[in-house]
Parts: structure tokens; sequence; C-alpha cells
């Protein structure tokens, strides 16, 4: 029996002392007729075995690493350095519960302050909290915190949505917001253009940075535009974009979400990623999540305390600010021990490789008859329109060992044409000139 | 545990240093968009064996379960097995790109798809998702579901549900976060739902009741088929609470006494690690006329593959792709290894460590509902004039333990809610039992030394009211 | 548990005491032992009419949140800035400088309808 200790001597004695008869005599309470049921499980396996039967199953997985990869659409293949999983999964991190007990949880703690600091820095915001569960529903929290501040008691019901937001951050903040008296409206517009469109009835414009089509919009302008009609704006950033370019704080943003699997979190067939939300600082006790703050205890000595926790659900129960308990501990190390191993040469040479990288096979691929880039400006992610469908295109691609992108039309049916191309750190010169060429004798 | 002080990686920062080791470009260098340049990012710089050793002391300073016993209540702090972590990091499950394709993601889609039916049997539902990415958010996701049915049948004006004032704090967030406003109903002297309060309460504006059974008293409600009964004769919907499975998995089917839409905790019952507050992984199991509800989209089998659908009627996406897969890995090989009997053992052995331990310590500590027990009971820390159970959990620490969980449920005074596990040799709960029962003794003959607790870590109490008065949440340079 | 004879009370805690034409309102000392330290005071803006009974604002502490009720019905005319910067007067001196907030009353009989000293004392010592 795995990770049971108790001998029959042991049961013996302990119900000796408790006064009871039997094992079972403990479940007394539990109505007889439905008292331990036959359960139709798979027999139980070995350690051995069960390795076998999850390493079969593994293997029926393609792997990003076999192959030539181009595919991003919000789940990004990057390059983690070794010491990422060798420091987060230590067991003392990882097998450690919340830091509640700050005493016995300092490790935890620091780490924590660690993150939000280097989250805050590179977002460009005053303050971010412990993480949210990815960067969906990191926007989704950020939009009700944005109504918590400016909406709720003021009379603003309205939040615009660019359509340029990945599809899955739409529908996660549509399900978040179903219960609420909230509008939410979607345009296709990019972000300033949204924006000119706030009025007194728009507590905030969510714009993406960049959007899912790779598009970089004006974020400058859009903060303005919000700002003036008494609008906060929302940012969904790519944190790994903030090493290059203007961090959406500083170009004006109230709240910022992103997704943080790209910061040393492996693809993991779509979870745990890390959602990261940031604001500026009057904002902050509107924040829901952890924070972690640095206080000193009787003798002087620097220590940090999970604070602020009066906005949260196990003291504010129905009035708290959002009903999260957990954060994404492990994801948040990874990325905390990622951008101290990048650090600020590191992520800026990531996100340089990436945006070079992508701009190089861009310019092949707009080369190539039949095909046209149907991006501005963009980071490391652009949209391709093709000759032939997008769909067949890829499959076509990907049994020669090429994952071109995603074909658009998996998540807009009518765009059967487009083809969303990423290109990372992880994609040689050599690989991307294959790609150019595999696409090129793919529509001839 | 290392005691000395850990400067913040940006006090060992010195311009220059890195650890990253990345190619050349290997392309031309493309011009960057006008104006858009970013100028200093503010991040450390760090060499490598600084941050090695940086992060391993501050491992350091955390207890964890590989080390010490962790008897926190309602958390179900088991032995988070190696195997599982293996499994996990297998590169066919690393390098998985949620949007691969069916075709090319049937490893994943079979392994949630068996963990989901394997979930399904253990609570007897008809149908399951394993997208909610921790217990809250399965919670939201029971949450909508009934919100959604009402709608579906035109009873849009069910806006109340009951939950009792022993809940854990998110179910009332949850509530809100629904559209739902919570009332609270009160416990009775046997520490189970009133259902006198329970009658008064039910009628046509009630869309349902949530409750944890064993409830956060650690009793097991006998009530529950009865008040199953009357939620559903009012028209309501039953929502459990599955934080407590631990001492019901293999013993009871939740679904077979009136529970009609539950969460299970991964990261609780089926010994996903707590990794320092998350990620957690979360189960939602329905009654069969609820199944099109679901969150979604959820593994399904097609003929001899497996692929992705969305419900029909899902209430939508709760988080982006589908689920926290790497603890979906975890739980699964968890229980590939223990099977229906190891599972029932798993809950046996729960219940039997708690009520030896309650014996051990009930005739010092009180134990305000002295009934059988489940996989925990509550005990109060009050133990004299000026010992508060804040004190006695802060000199366990000294005693090598981590505290129980303290000051919750909040219908028990100076509560210590205390959970073994079934991980736990019975030396184990002999030593916590003798260590509470030391701290006891001390309370009345020393009690300075509680007062001082802990004593033997990097920090003492820290001043969480100045922390609290004028926040530092970043590093100020 | 210091009460204040001349003020008027909630069951829920807050007291009401006349000066001038307005009301000053605050949490009383039962309360503010009962929270602890108190670490964050937010409340209505000025200007912001309330009906009794209605939330005007929260008072927090590490572990607990309390919701502030208005006693009477009126208008918001002062609320108590140095509370921003120390919010322990409020646990120092519920009465005096940790005073919450000052209302100009619509209904001065409301007044009647609040439990006086003698019936808060009550009021508490059945809790």
């Amino acid at each position: 029996m795995p990770y049971i200790a108790a001998t029959e001597s042991d049961r013996a004695a302990m119900l000796e002392r408790i006064g009871a008869a039997s094992v079972e005599e403990l479940f007394d309470d539990v109505p007889a007729r439905v008292r331990f049921p036959s359960l139709d499980l798979p027999p139980p396996l070995s350690e051995l075995e069960a390795m076998r039967e999850v390493e079969a199953l593994a293997a029926k997985n393609l792997s990003a690493s076999s192959s030539a990869w181009f595919l991003g659409a919000g789940a990004y293949y990057r390059f983690i350095p070794a010491v990422v999983p060798a420091l987060a999964t230590r067991a003392e991190f990882l097998t450690s519960y919340t830091p509640y007990q700050p005493e016995v949880s300092q490790g935890t703690l620091q780490a924590i302050f660690e993150y939000q600091s280097m989250a805050a820095a590179l977002l460009g915001v005053d303050v971010v909290n412990a993480s949210h569960y990815d960067g969906a529903t990191a926007l989704a929290e950020a939009l009700l915190m944005a109504y918590n501040a400016a909406g709720a008691a003021g009379g603003r019901p309205r939040a615009l949505l660019c359509a340029d937001l990945h599809p899955e951050c739409k529908a996660v903040v549509r399900s978040y917001l179903s219960a609420f008296p909230i509008e939410v409206e979607e345009l296709a517009l990019g972000p300033e253009e949204a924006a000119l469109k706030a009025d007194q009835s728009t507590f905030c414009v969510v714009a993406p940075y960049p959007g899912f089509s790779g598009e970089l919009g004006d974020l400058a302008a859009a903060a303005e535009a919000a700002h003036a009609a008494g609008a906060l704006l929302v940012v969904h950033a790519d944190p790994i974009m903030c090493g290059l370019l203007k961090s959406p704080g500083e170009l004006g943003a109230d709240i910022v979400a992103a997704e943080g699997q790209s910061l040393g979190s492996p693809l993991s067939f779509g979870g745990p990623y890390l959602g990261m939300l940031g604001a500026r600082s009057a904002l902050v006790r509107k924040m829901p999540g952890r924070l972690v703050g640095q206080a000193r205890d009787g003798a002087g000595r620097r220590g940090f305390v999970l604070t602020l926790t009066a906005r949260e659900q196990h003291i504010r129960r129905e009035k708290a600010v959002s009903n999260i308990c957990s954060n994404q501990g492990l994801a948040m190390l990874q990325a905390c021990v990622y951008l101290a191993a990048m650090g600020e040469a590191g992520m800026r040479a990531v996100a340089r490789l990436s945006y070079d990288k992508a701009h190089y096979a861009a310019s092949l691929i707009a080369g190539i008859p039949g095909y046209s880039v149907a991006t501005g400006s963009f980071f490391d992610e652009f949209t391709v329109r093709t000759p032939v469908g997008a769909e067949a295109l890829a499959a076509g691609l990907c049994r020669r060992g090429i994952v071109p992108g995603l074909p658009l039309s998996r998540y807009y049916p009518e765009r059967d044409r487009e083809l969303l191309v990423c290109v990372t750190e992880m994609c040689t010169r050599p690989q991307i000139e294959e790609l150019a060429r595999a696409l090129g004798e793919a529509a001839a | 545990m290392n005691l000395v002080e850990e400067p913040l990686l940006f006090e060992l920062s010195s311009p220059g240093r890195t650890c990253v080791s990345l190619p050349e470009g290997d392309v031309p260098p493309a011009p960057l968009p006008a104006g858009l340049e970013r100028g200093s990012i503010g991040l450390p710089e760090v060499d490598e064996l600084s941050l090695v050793r940086h992060f391993t002391r501050l491992s350091q300073k955390n207890f964890c379960i590989d080390t010490e016993f962790y008897p926190l209540g309602s958390c179900t702090m088991k032995y988070n097995p190696k195997v599982n972590e293996q499994a996990a990091a297998l590169s066919g499950w690393r390098n998985a790109h949620p949007l691969a394709g069916e075709e090319f993601s049937q490893g994943a889609l079979e392994l949630i798809c068996s963990l989901q039916a394997m979930l399904c049997e253990i609570g007897g539902f008809a149908a399951g998702s394993l997208q909610p990415a921790a217990g809250a958010q399965g919670e939201l996701a029971g949450a909508l579901v009934i919100r959604a049915y009402h709608d579906s049948r035109g009873d849009g004006r069910r806006r109340v549900v009951l939950v009792p004032d022993s809940a854990h704090g998110t179910n009332p967030a949850t509530c809100t976060m629904a559209g739902f406003q919570a009332r609270t109903i009160p416990s009775d002297a046997e520490g189970g739902v009133d259902l006198g309060a329970l009658a008064s309460a039910l009628d046509d504006t009630i869309a349902g009741l949530m409750i944890t059974n064993p409830n956060t008293l650690g009793l097991f409600d006998r009530n529950i088929e009865e008040i199953a009964r009357r939620v559903h004769e009012a028209g309501g919907l039953v929502y459990g609470d599955g934080a407590n499975l631990n001492a019901l998995a293999g013993v009871l089917r939740p679904a077979e006494v009136g529970i009609d839409v539950m969460h299970y905790n991964l990261h609780k019952t089926f010994s996903t690690p707590h990794g320092g507050g998350g990620p957690g992984g979360c189960f939602v199991g329905v009654r069969p006329d609820l199944a099109d509800f679901l969150p979604g989209p959820i593994a399904v089998r097609k003929g001899e593959s497996f692929g992705l659908a969305m419900p029909p009627r899902s209430i939508g996406r709760l988080k982006a792709f589908y689920g926290n897969f790497g603890i979906l890995v975890r739980a699964y090989v968890y229980l590939r290894m223990l099977g229906s009997g190891g599972l029932r053992r798993v809950a046996e052995t729960a219940v039997l460590n708690a009520n030896y331990l309650k014996a051990l310590i009930e005739g010092t500590y009180a134990v305000k509902y002295p009934r059988r027990c489940m996989h925990e009971f509550v005990a109060q820390g009050g133990l004299a004039e000026g010992v508060h159970t804040l004190d006695v959990a802060k000199r366990l620490i000294d005693y090598g333990f981590h505290p129980p969980t303290i000051y919750f449920p909040l219908i028990v005074p100076e509560a210590l809610m205390i959970e073994p596990t079934e991980t736990e040799a019975k030396e184990t709960l002999d030593a916590f039992a003798a260590a509470l029962l030391a701290i006891a003794e001390e309370a009345r003959t020393r009690p300075e030394l509680l007062a001082a607790a802990p004593t033997t870590t990097p920090v003492g109490r820290l001043d969480e009211v100045a922390a609290a008065r004028s926040p530092l949440l970043c590093y100020r340079g | 548990m210091k009460i204040d004879p001349a003020s008027r009370y909630r069951a829920s805690h807050e007291y009401a005491r006349k000066e001038g034409a307005e009301i000053v309102v605050g949490i009383s000392d039962h309360a503010q032992e009962a929270l602890g330290d108190i670490v964050f005071v937010e409340m209505l803006e000025v200007g912001k009419t309330v009906a009794q009974g209605e939330a005007i604002g929260v008072v927090e502490s590490v572990k607990a949140a309390s919701d502030i009720y208005a006693p009477m019905s009126g208008v918001v005319a002062a609320v108590n800035a140095a509370l921003m910067d120390d919010p322990a007067l409020v646990n120092k001196d519920p009465f005096g400088a940790g005073w919450l907030l000052r209302l100009k009353p619509s209904d001065p009989s409301q007044w009647d309808g609040l439990l006086d000293a003698e019936g808060y004392r009550k009021a508490c010592e059945k809790e």
C-alpha cells in the first residue's frame, strides 16, 4: 500500500486508544445503504508499471522539440535555463504550503516579494500580486478590479474590448463577468480607435499589447483617450516583449494583465501557467489575489508577510474582491528564477532574438508568390495570408517536421487562409529558411 | 533551518553580471518601431552561482512536507510522491503545445479523459470537467452551472444560495462572483446544518445549498440525505465542496447522498504538491442533467481516439486551454497506483489517524464537538488566561512542527484545526501529541515561552500591523 | 469598555454624536477592541447622500474587515483625513480623534430610534 506507514499492529494500538473495535466502526455516521461502495477503477499499478503507462501516453504527443516550431498563439516554446527547474522544484519550495505562518515560510515569502518586484519593473507598474491562474483569468480579474474601482459606484457599466485580444481571453472574460451588471462591448478596432469610443458610461478600455494577430497598437494614445473619458486602461501584455519595447505601465496603462508562461514555464499542454496582474499603487486595495509585503520582527530583523489580507475571501467572505484563494506558486517561482537568471541583459537579448528572427521570417515569407504578411507592426508573431487553405497547408508541413503556426480558422472559421506564425529564440535561421521554402513548395 | 538573513536579489546585483547563455543572433537585426524602444528594465544582474546560492538558501528557510509534519486542517498535507514529479516532467508533456491539434495530442487527451472518468466514478457523477485551475475556480464553475440550470428552466428568480456558518470563505465569495446572494445557515449543537433553520430558509428564491461534508469541524453531517432531500423538494440544487474528500473517497460516493455538483481539490485528496501556494488542480463533477452546462472544452472519446468538445450549453471557458495539465498528470499517476482499494485505505487511515490524535490530546485541549471525527478535528487553544491559539501555534514551531490551521472555522473560538492525513506514521502522531501536551504544561508554568515563540526561526513574529498600514510591496532601490 | 454617554448607537457598534447641525459618526470602543489594530479606513466621499443603515465605509484590521453603516440618513459633510496616515487613531481615541465622518442629517427624528448609552451597554452584554 503506497505512502501509508500504519501497520496492522499500529492500527490495533490506535483503535484501542480510540476505543473502537474496528476501522469500519469509525464510519458509522455514514448511511449504511451507501457505505463502502465498490468502485470500478483500474487495478492498482506498481511504480514501475505506472511510469511505463504514463511514458506510453506521453510518447503519443507531438513534442515541440522534435519539429521546427512556429506555433505560439498564447503558449510559447521558449528557452528555459537549467537553473529554473533545478531551483524551483526543490522540495522545500514544492512541498511547502501557502505561507500563512511567515516565520517558517520566509523562503517562499521572499521569493514572492522578489517576483512582485521584478514583475512590476518589467510591466512598468507600481505593484504586482503573487499571481493568478493564467493570463486570461488575470485579465478577467483586471476587469473586475477596474469595475470595483471605477464602475460599480460611479454609474459606468460599460467595458470596451478590442477584438484583437486572444479569443480564449475574451471567452474567459465573458464567463467571469456573466453574473455582473457589466456590458462588455467588443470593437473591431485598434487600441487607440477603441479608446476614442469611451464615454461617461465606460469604466474601462481593454487593449492587447500585442494583439492576437500580432499587431502592435498605439497604447499611449489609447491611454490618453481612455483617461480623457474618465475610463481606466486595462492592458493584456506579452511579458517577453516588455524586455525590448516600452512597458504598458510606461505607456499609461492603469492595470496590466499578462500570461507569464514564457517566463520559465514549459508548454505542458496548456497548464499550469502564470497569471500576472499589476496596477498603479492607487488601485492596490482593489487588487485581488495574494500580496507579500516587507515587515520587521521584534528584534528589527527584516522579513516578509502576506499583507492587505482584508481584501481576500477568508476575511471578507461574500464581500471579497474575488473568491481566489491559491496562487500559481510553482509557476510564479519559475518566473522569479527565470527573471533573475535572465536579468537586465538576458531579457533584452531574448526579446531581441525573437524580434529579429520573426522579422527575418516575415521578410522571407512576404517574398513568396501568393503569400503576404498582414500585420504591420509586430513583436515576434505575425499573420500570414496564404494562397491555399491554411489548415491543410499546416497539416502537410507538420508531416515534414515543420509546425508552421496556427491556422486562424481554429478560432475564426471564416478566416481560412490566414496563419499566425510565431518565431522565438528557439528557431534557427536554417529552420526559418526551410519554413519559407516549404511554404513556397506547398503553394506551387 | 537557515537562520541567516538572505539579501534580496537586487541587493546582490552588480552591473555587468549575467547568468544567461543564449546564442548569438543569426539573422539581420530589424529596426524597432519608432519611439517604442525600452530604456532600462530595472531587473537585477547576478551571476549563476550567486543565483543558485540565493534560492537554495531561501529554500532552507521553509518548512515543507518533506521535512516537517504539517497538520493543517482543511489542507490535506499528505506526502507528494516523487514518481508524480517524474511523470509530469516527461518531455512528451513538457513540450506539448495545447494548440498542436487533436491528432498530435492523443496522449494528453487520453490522460485527461481517463482521469475525468476515474474522478466521476469516485464521486458517482455522470460527467465532469478538469478545466478549473483550483478549488475556488471549481466552486465558481459549480455556482455558474447551478445558475445556468435554473435560468434554462425559466427559474431566474432563484438567486439566493444557503451557506453554513462553518463554511470556508471561498464559498460566500464565490456566490457573489456568480451573482448570488449568500445567506448563512447556522450549525446545530451537533455541529451539523441546523435542520430547523434550513427548513425556514428554503423557499422559491433559493438556488441551492453549498455544503462541505465532512464539514470544517471534521464532522460527518448525519442528516446529509435529509438535507439534500429538503433542498431538492424546494427546487434547489446541492453543491458539495470537496475539500474534505480525503475522509470519504472509496467510502461514500457523494452523488449517492444527493450531491448534484461537486468540486474536488486535486492538490488535497489527490496528492499533487502545494508548491508554496499553488498551482492547484480541480475537478467539477455533476449529475447527468447538468452535464451540458459544464465549463469547457472537456476531453471526450471520439470512437477509437480522443478529442475536445464544448458542452452544448456550457457556462463557457474559465481559463485558457484545458486545465492545469501538469497537475492532472500527477493526480493520474497517483490514482493509477492506488486503485479503489488504495483509496479506501487512504480514507480509513486518514480517519483513524485523526481520531487517534484527538484521543491523545482531548483531555488537555478542549474539543468542542467531542463526537467521533472524520479526517480532521477542531480543538481549542485558549489554554489559560492570556494564552491564545496563536501562541500555541508559534510554540509548536519551536518543537519542529508546522502549526495546524488556526482561527478557522469561525464558529469555534480559539480554533485549532488538526488534520494529520494518512501518510503519517504513528510515531509522528505520538510526537506531535507530546509536543502539544508539553506546550499546555508550559502555558501553565512558563507562559513566557509561548509569548516569545518562535525563537528557532530566521525571524520572530513580524509586525503585520505596520506592514498593512504602510505596505511595501516592491523593492525600492 | 468605554461608552460615551452623549452618543447614541446602532447595535452594529457605530455611534452618532450631535455637534451643532451635524452628526459625528465613528465606531465604539468595543468595536475597535474586537477588530484589533486598525490598518486602513475607507469612507464615502464628501457630498454623498446616504440612507440610514446603508454602508458608508469599511474599517480594516489585519484579521477582519468591518462594514460601517450610517446611523442616520443624510449627506456626508466631512471625512477624517487624519486616518489616512494614522488609522491607529480609531483604536486610541474612537470617540474623539478617531472619528470617521460627519453627516448633515436629513431626518433628525431618527436620533430617537437609536440606542442610548445604557441600551447599547445592554446590547453588548448580550453578545
